[in-house]
């Protein structure tokens, strides 16, 4: 087991000139020894290449990798002491599924009723004890991704496990009893564990640390209730949570509610007001009264049935009528089933001021974040 | 919100009516679908919704003329097009892979079901294709290639190419499955949109439930190449007739428990009996084994002190996996496993004990046949899905 301290740049390029040649921008990164991380983000956002020069695959074009003491920079990935599990199972066809779990082991020289019981731990905990004198050949494609896995495992003195979206080829139905496993797993193993996806319910369940990434930079690392709470970049609002973050300009809030106290609840540099459809309610309607000064206007523009809850879009009202022209602002709502719902084309107020309202300057991040682990 | 709308000025479209009778599909020993009836009324939006190999890319190919049936009948706006071959009917598909023409730059790939059909000028056409992939966000792409283009922005030219041939039947198989969620969550919010204007009749592929609920129209649910129900799909999901239905129309799964009538309510276990109060006396009498079904979303854990008209049962957490915006609990109690939905991201660790609360007002009773006999009584009178 291994802290490893990231503290590099890397481009593909030979000369990079600007931020897009990089595909990772120069960062420092540590990942404390037994935790389990995931490296979270859309297509190209460096996630992979982080992955691949931990494991090195990718050397990096500037810095130093090291895990706890050792400068491992130049090593291959043999002589890093990893495990890898990638997203299509490898095994060895030929080999049984008992022998295919021994291999690392044995090709380390484990002796043999060692390796036999190690073994039997990582079968029984993948629930393959039934078939570890089975060919891996006759196997579905579900079974050989959990061979795979129990190969990335069944070593104890890895300096971590490495997955590249490794339930890619996993049946939709499985996937959470496998999440489940590796989670039961490193609770009992305490290995570090990394584990690169695109997938936010594979990322946001199985670590307790989420590296959101985008072009090249880490945005924000977090636990997962802190990336949905206080989410420390709009981009972080957006992405985690489905739908995303409500964003409002203020200049909107002060043209809806001119004169009114709402500038005193706006911090300073604040350019967007952002919560999220869960918690942005309704104000208690008052049949023929103006909409109250904290609440927003906006007008019902649909509402879908989620089954559980529903999702309300609505348009923030332009308010007064200016000189200048304001763009189109959609906020959604999600309501509890038992929830009074709104009438389409109705204007409603809403509540955007509570303890759940975030702000953001205008380099889009977050004003006043609380330290880590400091949740309203 | 993008404000879309559909219909072409210069180009007349009219939504196509179809009618399939007694339908079936048959290839060698294998059934891909049993004989089904399904009417789609022009303009409407219908989802057909199962798992994979449940029958939903082989009614689209009979849909769009690929296949034909191996017994009934295809009725486009009343005529028998059965037999008929796919170029003359006008249809267009999405598919899951992105299918566009690598050596065609972007607004050539869009123009190309034009310039095919041979009914519009050359201006026309680039008019078209510069609406269109302004309406998709791709505009400032149309002299690129699709290679050079990101899967989301790919898969938008196909549905433009799709959409520019405004045909009077669009067919969509899962043409969100191989993008990221974010993506995913944009697109749909489009095709919501697009469809909303009622200038194609659409019928759209999924697995998921929730992306059926997200479209709303209405919902066909397949499994196993059968035709199980269809309606609005609100009330699908509110009423599923079937224990299989509601299977298939739930996810996280419903889950379901084995229960035995007794007075005034049912019997789950050793002590747990949940009063369902007069609602079973509208019934008639149940003898055997019942399924009680209840959605993780209207599963509740609850603090255990709380005095309350719903039965509590002692659970232990075997996981909490983070969706979107909610959490679902994987439970493990007296009752089997049990899996609570609950909104925002919550922390429960492995083992952690809670308590979970079952509403009586919220549970579905199946008889012992899986035919739905009780169903939760309020929340889907509302209307659903109402587009402004």
């Amino acid at each position: 087991m291994a802290r490893i301290q990231l503290d590099i740049a890397h481009s593909y390029r030979a000369n990079p000139r600007n931020d897009a040649d990089y595909a990772l921008l120069p960062m420092r990164q540590t990942f404390e020894d037994g935790g389990a991380y995931a490296l979270l983000g859309p297509s190209g956002c460096g996630k992979t290449t982080m992955l691949n020069i931990i494991s090195g695959l990718v050397v990096p074009s500037q810095g130093s990798i090291r895990f706890d003491q050792r400068d491992v920079t130049q090593l291959p990935p043999q002589k890093r002491n990893i495990a890898q599990v990638f997203q299509f199972p490898v095994v060895y066809d030929t080999m049984t599924v008992a022998q295919n779990l021994a291999f690392p082991l044995r090709n380390r020289g484990m002796d043999e009723t060692r390796v036999r019981a190690r073994v039997g731990v990582i079968a029984e905990m993948l629930d393959l004890s039934g078939q570890l004198d089975q060919r891996a050949a006759g196997l579905s494609a579900d079974q050989k991704q959990k061979i795979s896995l129990g190969r990335g495992l069944v070593r104890e003195d890895v300096g971590a496990v490495l997955f590249d979206e490794p339930l890619t080829v996993i049946d939709p139905h499985l996937k959470w009893q496998l999440r489940r496993k590796l989670k039961e797993i490193h609770r009992e193993l305490r290995l570090t564990l990394i584990y690169v996806t695109h997938d936010q319910v594979e990322a946001l369940t199985f670590a307790d640390s989420v590296l959101v990434m985008a072009r090249g930079r880490v945005i924000q690392s977090g636990s997962p209730s802190e990336l949905f709470e206080q989410p420390a970049h709009r981009f972080v609002g957006h992405f985690i949570g489905s739908p995303g973050m409500n964003f409002v300009p203020v200049n909107r809030l002060k043209r809806s509610a001119p004169g009114s106290s709402v500038g005193a609840l706006i911090p300073p540099g604040a350019v967007t007001l952002g919560i999220r459809p869960e918690y942005l309610a309704l104000g208690e309607p008052t049949p023929g009264e103006p909409i109250e000064m904290e609440l927003l206007a906006a007008r019902v523009q649909r509402i879908q049935d989620l089954g559980s809850s529903w999702l309300v879009s609505a348009q923030v009202e332009s308010g007064e009528s200016g000189a200048e022209s304001v763009g189109d602002c959609l906020v959604r709502l999600r309501l509890a089933r038992d929830a009074d719902v709104p009438a389409l084309n109705q204007v409603v107020g809403l509540k955007v001021f509570g303890p759940h309202t975030r702000f953001y300057d205008s380099q889009d991040q977050l004003i006043g974040r609380e330290s880590e682990g400091a949740l309203p | 919100m993008l404000k879309i709308s559909v219909r072409f000025q210069d180009h007349e479209s009219f939504a196509m009516q179809l009618r399939l009778e007694q339908v079936s599909r048959q290839e060698g020993s294998e059934a891909h679908l049993y004989p089904l009836d399904l009417y789609l009324e022009p303009g409407s939006l219908t989802v057909l919704l199962g798992a994979t190999r449940a029958g939903k890319t082989s009614l689209l190919r009979l849909l769009a003329g690929l296949d034909v049936p191996s017994v009934g009948k295809i009725l486009v706006d009343g005529q028998d097009v059965t037999g008929m071959p796919v170029r003359s009917r006008n249809v267009a598909m999405v598919y899951q892979q992105f299918i566009n023409y690598p050596s065609l730059t972007v607004a050539q790939n869009i123009a190309s079901p034009l310039k095919l059909s041979g009914r519009m000028d050359a201006s026309a056409i680039a008019q078209r294709v510069r609406d269109v992939a302004q309406r998709l966000r791709i505009e400032s792409f149309l002299d690129r290639y699709p290679a050079e283009l990101s899967g989301g922005q790919q898969q938008r030219v196909a549905l433009a190419r799709a959409l520019a041939k405004s045909a009077s039947l669009m067919l969509l198989d899962e043409p969100l499955v191989n993008l990221d969620y974010k993506l995913r969550e944009e697109l749909r919010d489009e095709f919501s949109t697009l469809f909303a204007s009622g200038g194609s009749t659409v019928v759209y592929a999924t697995t998921e439930p929730a992306e059926a609920l997200l479209l709303g129209g209405y919902t066909a649910v397949l499994d196993a190449g059968e035709l199980l129900q269809y309606g609005p799909t609100a009330d699908v999901f509110h009423r599923p007739k079937s224990i299989r239905i509601a299977r298939a129309f739930s996810d996280p799964p419903i889950n379901l428990v084995p229960a035995f009538a007794v007075p005034g309510g049912v019997k789950l276990g050793p002590g747990l009996t949940l009063n369902l109060g007069d609602a079973l006396q509208r019934l008639p009498t149940l003898n055997g084994q019942l399924t009680l079904g209840i959605r993780a979303g209207a599963l509740k854990l609850m603090n255990q002190s709380h005095q309350t008209h719903r039965l509590t049962v002692p659970a232990k957490v075997a996981l909490a996996e983070v969706s979107g915006s909610d959490t679902y609990i994987h439970l493990e109690t007296a009752l089997g496993n049990l899996v609570v939905q609950r909104t925002g991201v919550h922390r429960l660790d492995l083992g952690e004990l809670v308590t979970v609360g079952i509403d009586p007002g919220a549970v579905y009773l199946f008889d012992p046949q899986g035919a739905m006999v009780l169903a939760p009584d309020s929340g889907f009178h509302r209307t659903a899905d109402a587009d402004g």
